[in-house]
């Protein structure tokens, strides 16, 4: 008899801003799963935030997976952020604390690569964005 | 419409924040405070965001606005019961919420509020101020 494994991996629509609370819920829920700290699952709750407001901000929607990760000796959480928006044109520039093209305080990209143990952005101009992070335990 | 209550007490208005706040319910907030320290003429406002599990940029903005546009119509703002996790998180992001004036607890709070009033009696009060100040003279 096999028991089924609990589900690591739920992918949430980013179109309204209600879906961004729904998203910092779903990585509260596997950070907590994941075994993460206090401090942890603030931190990548908070950048998680960060991502999924500029998913809908620039990237006109989107949606976000959320897993728990497992490697040999850690356990961590996941979250990859995909919109099929204009694109980022200059990363460099768009990771700069104080950069911004909307309304925000210009410290979504960058403070969320700094609240996470993982970072890795990839964007293609007038096709999309995808940005990773993780976090480990 | 889904709305975070505002309480009058005595010269102080109260918001106890105790949910997620999406991204409209926390702007409708930011003006439902203008307004109501504009209609009672309340010369504190005290936020509880000890139930906030995070704060990230856009709330951040949101009490700095908050405090910003209370100051400008002479009502000072104190954010009381920020979560450690929430403090070292917002200073990791990037926002230390410069001109936001914090207390640790809601009674440490009022108390801020309460000096600034006594403050504020005295100097609409000069004369009464000397007498007391040397009542042999």
């Amino acid at each position: 008899m096999t028991r089924m494994p609990p589900p690591v991996l739920s992918t949430l629509p980013i179109r309204r801003s209600e879906d961004v609370v729904k998203v910092r819920q779903e990585v509260r829920a596997r950070a907590v799963q994941a075994g993460l700290g206090l401090v942890d699952q603030t931190k990548i709750i908070t950048a998680a935030s960060e991502l999924a407001r500029n998913a809908l901000e620039y990237g006109g929607g989107g949606e976000a997976a959320v897993e728990v990760i497992q490697e040999t000796t850690r356990r961590g959480v996941r979250i990859t952020f995909t919109d099929q928006g204009p694109g980022i044109p200059d990363i460099e520039q768009a990771l700069r604390d104080g950069f911004t093209s909307g309304k925000g305080m210009g410290l979504g990209l960058g403070g969320a690569k700094r609240l996470s143990s993982e970072f890795h952005l990839h964007s293609v101009p007038g096709q999309g964005t995808r940005v990773t992070i993780a976090r480990w335990k | 419409m889904e709305r975070i209550p505002i309480l009058k007490i005595g010269p102080a208005l109260l918001v106890t924040i105790q949910v997620d706040m999406h991204d409209e319910l926390a702007l409708t907030l930011e003006e439902d405070l203008t307004n109501r320290i504009v209609a009672t003429g309340a010369k504190g406002v005290l936020i509880d965001i000890s139930g906030l599990e995070i704060v990230d940029s856009f709330i951040g903005r949101m009490l700095a606005n908050i405090a910003s546009v209370s100051r400008m119509l002479d009502a000072e703002t104190v954010v009381v019961g920020m979560r450690p996790a929430v403090a070292i998180t917002l200073v990791e992001l990037g926002l230390s919420l410069p001109g936001v004036r914090t207390a640790l607890n809601a009674e440490r709070g009022m108390a801020l509020i309460a000096a600034r009033l006594a403050d504020l009696a005295q100097d609409d009060a000069p004369d009464a101020d000397d007498e007391d100040a040397a009542p042999g003279a």
